[in-house]
């Protein structure tokens, strides 16, 4: 099995899709030359050529709305969002118009796109290049949102999302993409909806999505220094939702946290938590802890920065919270 | 920085200052580029060297009163409005003692006291806000006027033709300054505006436009006096199209693989403003005043250095304060 980092797993889901189907074309700002502000188009211009890798203007409305209009006309266009942040920009486009457009139409038309962002803390850029806002999104019917925290789902899910036939808003953290992992030698596809059990384990589940999958990861190793056995979900698809996977896996522990990066209150992990006590109330031993972002927008400060986000002593507190060890 | 007495042109016993100025935005910047490097300062940072001449001629033609928004490359805007060095260098590393009291950092620069309504770190965050400055100003029947700074790939963004557009529309007190660099960041204008004249973009909403070499901190002073004499007057808001020049990456760090850096290096070399002035000033500034001035400057950048390094970590739960009024 190859070995390739997250941002080379975009790159070659993105590469694989774009060679066997002349459809798929990328636009988004600084991707050509530059090769994207993350470096993850880096040689794609020299490949496809700048029809098919395609820098546009400062203008996330323009870029979001031209990819829904190619997409309803039979192109699956990936537009790149090089912040997350900027999501906000081209909002009513993904959320009034290509969630929508399916609908309103009465099932005449699609919108295959892929929005593709980056987003993320850790590095001390302000309040305006590090946000987490992926529950926006999942609030929107019509739009399926993705999540992935390894270079091989990453991977697998891109290359479904590409050929969904729905509009995917597709984050990607930017902290992981230095990270290395395996992955097959050709792209298995990963369907959308399908969580991933992490690490298997008995007295607590740990719901993680994005950097707190991993950050999950290393306290579930800490947990168990303590006789913890704790297991590690990762939803991948926040929008739908492997309700099933996360619920059999509480079933069986009888205890959860729910784990991200984004501002706890009003998140994902609310929709998880109330999923969990609704199907698994009479399994549950314990309140289902959530960790998260304090409610505060992201401060520069480094040291501000880092009590903000939540980290893996956060998760470990949370997990011994749930077994009574706290 | 306001001066008290306004004229059109700026006096020839104003330009040794003017040069100061831009020689310890020069030097500032310089230095925090090398404290990046050293790996000292956090964040995500874009210097302004280059462009000097355009923050300084137009912060001197303000008046005490009137407001910018600035942008991302905000350093130079900042010190011209009148932030001290200290304070801004304290910010960059995220002290209590920073403009923005460690909460904003190098693209997030808040000044209120001097006029600076902020940097922006979302490309074109503030035009609208200048406009509902300006609106302000007029509203309360107030002699201000608002400034907004942007650049070239700015022009591309809906909040540039919303905001510019409802300006006209309600002839506020509004001047739009267009730092012209012809980059938005590794994108060459050519490639993301079909027109070669951006300020046909202003033309079109019937907007007042000027015309400056950016690099010439005179004409851009006059300029700038000129569209700020003009809001001022209840005309309407103008737009100002400065033609700058970026030296350097588009953030520090950028190792520029899209640009010809024989070119850089040949506008570094003939298009300096620093360079620029400094020979128009040959017969009134010798050398030896130069190094003068350049170690004065030097010095200071060096104490904001120390300054900020000595400064007070905010406590981690200060995080929490400021998120409401
Ligand atoms: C809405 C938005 N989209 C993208 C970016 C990323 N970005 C930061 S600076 C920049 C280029 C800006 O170019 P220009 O306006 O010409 O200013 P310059 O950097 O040349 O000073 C881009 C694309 C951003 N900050 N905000
Ligand atoms: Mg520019």
């Amino acid at each position: 099995m190859p070995e390739l980092t997250y941002r080379e797993a975009v790159r070659d889901a993105l590469s694989q899709a774009m060679r066997q189907d002349d459809g798929v074309f990328l636009m988004g700002e600084d991707i050509a030359e530059m090769g994207g502000s993350m470096g993850v188009t880096q040689g794609m211009l020299e490949e496809f050529g700048k029809e098919r890798v395609r820098n546009t203007p400062i203008s996330e409305m323009a870029l979001a709305g031209a990819a829904i209009g190619a997409s309803m006309q039979g192109m699956r266009p990936v537009a790149e969002i090089m912040y997350e942040d900027f999501l906000t920009l081209a909002a009513e486009q993904v959320v009034n118009q290509a969630a929508k457009i399916r609908y309103m139409s009465g099932g005449q038309l699609t919108v295959p796109v892929v929005f593709r962002t980056q987003g993320g803390a850790g590095w001390s850029p302000g309040a305006q290049h590090a946000q987490q806002l992926e529950a926006w999104f999942v609030h929107i019917p019509g739009l399926k949102v993705v999540f992935a925290s390894t270079p091989e789902d990453v991977r697998g899910l891109l290359w479904s999302a590409i050929y969904d036939d729905n509009p995917v808003v597709f984050f990607e953290h930017r902290t992981l993409y230095p990270i290395k992992g395996n992955v097959p030698q050709e792209i298995e596809p990963i369907p959308i909806g399908r969580a991933r059990v992490h690490r298997e384990g008995e007295d607590v589940t740990v719901i993680a999505t994005g950097r707190l999958v991993h950050e999950s990861l290393k306290a579930a190793e800490e947990a168990e220094r303590d006789g913890i056995s704790v297991e590690v979900v990762d939803p991948r698809t926040l929008q739908p939702l492997d309700e099933e996977s996360l619920v059999s896996s509480v079933k069986k522990t009888n205890r959860a946290v729910v784990a991200h990066e984004a501002v706890t209150r009003m998140g994902f992990g609310a929709e998880v938590a109330a999923v969990l006590q609704y199907q698994a109330f009479d399994w549950l031993d314990a309140p289902i802890e959530r960790v998260g972002a304090k409610f505060s927008p992201l401060p520069f400060a480094p040291v501000m920065e880092a009590f903000v986000v939540p980290h893996a002593e956060d998760v470990l507190t949370a997990i011994k919270r749930t077994v009574g060890k706290a | 920085m306001a001066t008290a007495e306004h004229k059109a042109t700026l006096a020839k016993s104003e330009l040794g200052d003017v040069l100061r100025e831009m020689l310890l935005i020069r030097r500032f910047e310089e230095k925090v580029e090398e404290r990046f490097r050293a790996g000292e300062l956090p964040g995500f940072l874009h210097v302004a060297i280059g462009q000097e001449a355009s923050a300084v001629g137009v912060c001197r033609a303000l008046e005490d009163g009137d407001v910018i928004a600035s942008t991302h490359r905000a350093h130079g805007h900042t010190l011209a409005k009148g932030t001290h060095p200290n304070e801004l260098m304290a910010e960059l590393y995220g002290k209590q003692e920073g403009c923005s009291h460690g909460y904003g950092g190098s693209m997030h620069l808040y000044d209120v006291e001097r006029g600076n309504m902020g940097a922006n770190a979302v490309i074109g965050g503030g035009l609208p806000h200048v406009t509902g400055a300006a609106l302000a100003f007029q509203m309360r029947g107030e002699p201000r006027v608002a400034l907004a700074f942007f650049g070239d790939g700015a022009t591309n963004i809906g909040t540039f033709h919303e905001a510019l557009n409802l300006a006209q529309l309600w002839q506020v007190p509004a001047v739009f300054v267009l730092e012209d660099n012809k980059w938005a960041e590794s994108t060459p204008e050519s490639q993301h505006s079909p027109i070669r004249d951006l300020s046909d973009r202003a033309k079109a909403f019937g907007m007042k436009t000027l015309k400056a070499d950016g690099q010439d901190v005179e004409a851009v002073y006059k300029t700038a006096r000129q569209a700020l004499d003009h809001a001022r007057s209840g005309k309407g808001p103008v737009f100002v199209h400065l033609d700058c020049v970026r030296f350097h990456g588009h953030y520090i760090g950028d190792p520029q693989v899209y640009r010809d850096k024989d070119e850089a290096r040949k506008l570094a070399e003939t298009r300096d403003p620093i360079k620029l002035l400094r020979e128009k000033l040959k017969l009134s500034i010798s050398d030896e005043e130069f190094e003068e001035l350049d170690t004065e400057v030097t010095e200071m950048v060096e104490a904001s250095v120390e300054f900020a390094k000595s400064g007070t970590d905010p406590a981690p739960e200060d995080a929490l304060k400021n998120v409401y009024a």
